[in-house]
């Protein structure tokens, strides 16, 4: 333990300099070009939709893949509208800026992923010699850090919610436009504060900041990472209030707080949260620094202070900040099941309502991270109780999706699967919270990897799902073109099977008293840290797929209709892309968010099939082309033509 | 609906067949689903443990069950039933909102009744000091004895561990025990536990501490009390805990204040230990550890009605252990402690003769040392000092 050990990491520093070079500036330029319209026919993607329909007449999914679009002229819209690199950065539509949160947050979602990748190779072995011991602290300090303040908080709110909040209600735009692109400068400054941290020497507290290791004890970038997190908090709570005002005031007519899709419930919820509680997180940090700088003694017992006073103020944060993760990732879901199982969410009041009662009582459970932290038997009792209850409206959510399901006409497509392994792996997650709120359990396993499978299952296992399905999802609303279906398909069942096997042995190993941010353990743990270390192999080749394939798909993949999904959301009835203000008139609502309905859709399944077989000589995609481009034609952004499939 | 109870039922008795199962291959093979089980609090926390999992395997077998037989009966083109899709049911919603609240209590009262008896300390237990510092564990026994990253216990007998921290936050976790506790600086925090296996279990640091978090820690030796009787009398013999804090009281001159005679007006420190006494502020305190040990890191706080705080700060001046130490020095001066009950009475006549081997020895011992000073913690590791740490293998040859 020397205290100026900064250059034991260069090679750290290499895959830093490597990964902002490559991704930060080669990835933006690459992009912009790629989204500019391109001018040759779409070349065909690689799969069966394009054979003639003698060939396999039968298959469900050859008929209802979206059509191949003859190449037309693209009308204007938020992309096409200028592209200088001062027409991106300097804009003011919530689109282009969710397009610029887009960049930012995948560029940490591979910073974070380098150092967890990094992690699970040094744990393959009992007495790693991959990095040093404070190398490795530094790893999951800033794997933490990164993930959570940089990716996991803003990733949903910030793109898809950016993206779609205003279209889902029928407004222009959000009601702070410039407040928007204000936020994510103070979201990129933050980032470049703590990116310097890692770059200059790293940090080695754990995401946590506990005092008094914080204050007194560690040599490293202390400052400079809290600096990050603190000027990125002021991004979360500028865009918190933008989207709680944008609600309440910006609905287009007819729409009711009961008729919002269930994703526009759950952004207000996670607004709500970022509001109140982010303001706690940067006390704490302000605290943090005086105390490490000027030792004021807040956190000092020598003056009085009480470190447990910092957990509780970091806690009273951090725990809802768990919600401000998966709440928008729940109502992702809410949105993609009715779609592909062709059928109104069931319960949908209990749903909205439930999300809202999560990021309630979210506030009152922070206790249940210090069971063993030496606060009163009393206060650990009614942490824990409050804790079972918080349970309660995720276990109402996961049951009305559940229930969703039955008598809908199920297409297995891309994201659904997405969101069918976000209840799956959700549930594991959400119930290993069940074990930790218990009390004797919980100061069995706590601090081991028990702790650390369950909050992943909840936040790569959820969260993250939950994101990959909503970008899926709403792909070909933002880029008007199609992802490579087949190949979808098979991402995200090799990220279900890759998740599993990376997290599911972390919760025997945690069982078994594996301790977390060690840096050696016991022998008898390496089986199952290799077995969790292959998981997260098969995993990291599961998001490198969507993520190069969406790429290429967004100047490659097909052209599609406005409504490809045949969904009703408000966000479908109008161009995709979307012109930069959203809708040529404003749209009027006169029913609630999931009209659908498995018995037309079914019927429509069956003439589609029998048109296909009476006329076999018609390529599927020609005769698809046609009847969506009709489609097309009659859509006018008014909800009378919500049901499109109708036509 | 029905099939799909009975799908439920089966799946609940096919997991439970395969979870017993599992747990029998294990016992044979080896291979482990939960750590060793060496305290008597241990097999309770696990039924507890494996009820929930039960239970979560249930829901979690339950939800996939559906929605693999939803998706495969209402997948897109199969002929099936979807008229009047359902898309309220005012029944089924509260029976899924109430089962789960009934469950959770449930869970809750037995989770809350468990660590009640966790917390609860039995009489009769044997107080052992535990100081963290960064990267190691520092024990002493009422004994005199004192370990570092190692703790040998009797089989059978109560423990109460009294933890505290000289720098940052560690925590003593033994997996084997089912017990774990956060060390605090200037807090005195307590843990309780009976060994029931003879045997070596990992003690861990479970709170991350700084750059070798993952060094600290070791072996709990526990015991049979025969053994464990020699090992005590043939360990190095120390001082007991109270004698070092006699020690100490003299040492730092705590008579010329709170002694009968002193010039200085203190209260006295006699036979309070238990008592509850008023404070200046009209608040009454039980005197306990914690109210001593703050009394010496922090006098101003809880003055004692009638007097004027004039008494400065030891904070800097002894280490955790020695805090530690003079805490026990005046527990032993009134009201004893339930453990010096029974060192004094009945079954502890073994104890006494080893007290008095060790009296002994120990003074065989400050003979020599008057040759040469022995190092007391204090002086290896100045607390003001965090960078003149010296690393763990050195300290192993600490006393």
């Amino acid at each position: 333990m020397s205290k100026d050990s900064k250059p034991e990491i260069p090679f750290l520093k290499w895959i830093g300099a490597c990964l902002a070079a490559v991704f930060g500036v080669q990835a933006l330029r690459r992009i912009l070009r790629a989204l500019s319209p391109s001018q040759e026919t779409t070349p065909l993607p690689a799969q069966g939709a394009a054979l003639p329909i003698s060939a396999r007449p039968e298959k469900a999914e050859d008929v209802l893949m979206p059509p191949l679009s003859t190449p037309v002229e693209e009308p204007e819209n938020y992309l096409n509208t200028s592209y200088s690199l001062k027409s991106w950065l300097l804009t003011t539509d919530h689109k282009r800026i969710a397009i610029l949160y887009a960049f930012m947050i995948t560029f940490f979602f591979f910073v974070g992923s380098a150092a967890a990748a990094l992690i699970r190779l040094q744990l393959t072995t009992p007495q790693g010699h991959l990095v040093q011991q404070q190398t490795y602290n530094k790893l999951f300090t800033m794997h933490g850090v990164i993930m959570v303040w940089f990716f996991l908080i803003p990733a949903l709110p910030n793109t898809l919610g950016n993206f779609l909040l205003p279209m889902m209600i029928g407004a222009r735009d959000l009601a702070f436009p410039k407040l928007n692109l204000f936020s994510w400068y103070l979201f990129v400054a933050g980032g470049l504060f703590t990116l310097f941290a890692i770059l200059t020497g790293g940090v080695d507290t754990g995401w946590t900041f506990y005092t008094p290791l914080s204050t007194h004890y560690v040599h490293t970038k202390v400052m400079l990472t809290a600096a990050g997190v603190f000027v990125s908090g002021f991004s979360s709570i500028l865009t918190g209030l933008n989207f709680i005002v944008t609600i309440h005031r910006l609905r287009c007519k007819g729409m009711t707080w009961f008729r919002l899709p269930v994703f526009v419930w759950t952004l207000y919820a996670t607004s709500l949260i970022l509001v109140l509680g982010t303001p706690v997180l940067t006390i704490t940090l302000i605290l943090m620094g005086l105390e490490r700088l000027f030792g004021i003694g807040v956190f000092d017992p020598a003056l009085g202070g009480d470190p447990l006073l910092f957990q509780h103020l970091f806690w009273f944060y951090s725990h809802p900040a768990v919600y401000i993760m998966i709440l928008p990732g729940m109502g992702v879901v809410s949105e993609i099941i009715p779609c592909f199982a062709r059928k109104k969410l069931f319960s949908y009041k209990m749903v909205a309502l439930a999300g809202m009662g999560i990021a309630i009582f979210g506030f009152l459970v922070w206790g249940h991270h210090m069971f063993v932290s030496g606060q009163s038997m009393y206060a650990d009792m009614t942490f824990s109780l409050l804790s079972y209850l918080v349970a309660i409206p995720s276990a109402i959510k996961v049951f009305n999706w559940t229930a969703t399901l039955y008598k809908g006409s199920i297409w297995l497509s891309a994201p659904m699967l997405y969101a069918l392994g976000f209840i799956g792996l959700f549930t594991i997650g959400g119930l290993s919270g069940l074990f930790l709120a218990s009390l004797p359990v919980d100061v069995a396993v706590h601090d081991t990897y028990f702790v650390i499978a369950h909050f992943h299952f909840i936040m790569v296992g959820g969260m993250v799902t939950a994101y990959l399905g909503g970008l899926h999802f709403w792909w070909p609303k933002i880029t008007g073109r199609m992802y490579p279906e087949k190949l979808a398909q098979l991402s995200a069942l090799l990220i279900f099977f890759g998740f599993t096997l990376t997290f599911l042995p972390q919760f025997l190993l945690g069982r078994l008293g594996m301790n977390r941010r060690y840096y050696h353990y016991a022998p008898e743990f390496q089986m199952l840290n290799v077995l969790s270390t292959a998981g997260a192999s098969i995993l990291a080749v599961g998001y490198l797929s969507p993520f190069s394939y969406l790429l290429w798909s967004a100047k490659y993949g097909r052209r599609v209709s406005n409504n490809p999904w045949g969904a009703t959301g408000l966000e479908w009835q109008t161009a995709s892309p979307p012109p930069t203000f959203n809708f040529s008139a404003t749209p009027l609502v006169t029913q609630g968010p999931y009209e659908y309905n498995p018995e037309d859709a079914e019927r429509e399944l069956k003439r589609d099939l029998a048109i296909l077989q009476s006329d076999a000589s018609v390529p599927n995609g020609a005769r698809f082309a046609e009847r969506h481009q009709e489609a097309q034609d009659t859509a006018a952004p008014t909800t009378e033509a919500q049901d499109e499939q109708k036509h | 609906m029905k099939s799909g109870w009975k799908a439920v039922v089966s799946l609940g008795t096919a997991s439970l067949a395969l979870f017993a199962a599992a747990q029998v291959r294990a016992q044979e093979s080896g291979f482990r689903w939960q750590p060793e089980q060496a305290s008597k609090i241990a097999p309770r926390v696990d039924l507890l443990f494996d009820f929930l999992l039960v239970v979560s395997g249930l829901i979690a077998g339950g939800i996939c069950l559906l929605i693999v037989i939803f998706v495969f009966k209402y997948r897109r083109g199969n002929p099936a039933d979807r008229s009047n899709p359902p898309t309220k049911n005012w029944k089924l919603e509260s029976a899924w909102i109430a089962i789960p609240i009934l469950l959770s209590l449930f869970t809750f009262v037995w989770s809350a009744r468990l660590f009640y008896d966790e917390y609860a300390e039995p009489a009769g237990s044997i107080n052992i000091n535990v100081v963290g510092q960064q990267w190691f564990w520092e024990m002493q026994h009422p004994e005199g004895p004192r370990e570092m990253d190692e703790l040998h216990i009797p089989v059978g007998k109560p423990i109460k561990l009294t933890l505290s921290s000289q720098d940052v936050i560690h925590d003593f976790y033994v997996p084997a025990f089912r017990v774990k506790q956060d060390a605090l600086p200037g807090r005195l925090t307590t843990i309780w536990f009976t060994a029931t296996q003879p045997g070596r279990y990992h003690l861990f640091c479970a709170q991350y501490c700084g750059t070798q978090h993952s060094n600290m820690g070791g072996w709990v030796y526990v015991m049979e009390p025969g053994d464990f009787e020699h090992w005590l009398t043939h360990t190095k013999p120390q001082p007991s805990l109270a004698e070092a804090g006699e020690k100490l009281f003299v040492q730092f001159s705590c008579a010329g204040c709170h002694g009968s005679h002193a010039a200085v007006r203190a209260p006295s420190l006699d036979g309070i230990y238990g008592k509850t006494v008023p404070l200046a502020d009209g608040s009454m305190v039980r005197v306990d550890d914690r109210y001593l040990y703050d009394s010496i890191v922090l006098p101003g706080a809880q003055v004692v009605a009638g007097y004027q705080n004039i008494m400065p700060t030891y904070k800097n001046s002894l280490t955790q252990a020695q805090l530690m130490e003079l805490v026990a020095y005046l527990r032993s001066l009134g009201g004893q402690t339930a453990h010096e009950k029974s060192l004094d009475t009945g079954d502890a006549t073994t104890r006494q003769s080893i007290r008095e081997q060790q009296q002994r020895a120990l003074e065989t011992q400050q003979e020599d040392q008057e040759m040469q000073p022995r190092q007391t913690p204090s002086d290896a590791m100045p607390s003001g000092d965090k960078n003149l740490r010296p690393l763990p293998q050195e300290r192993k040859s600490l006393p």
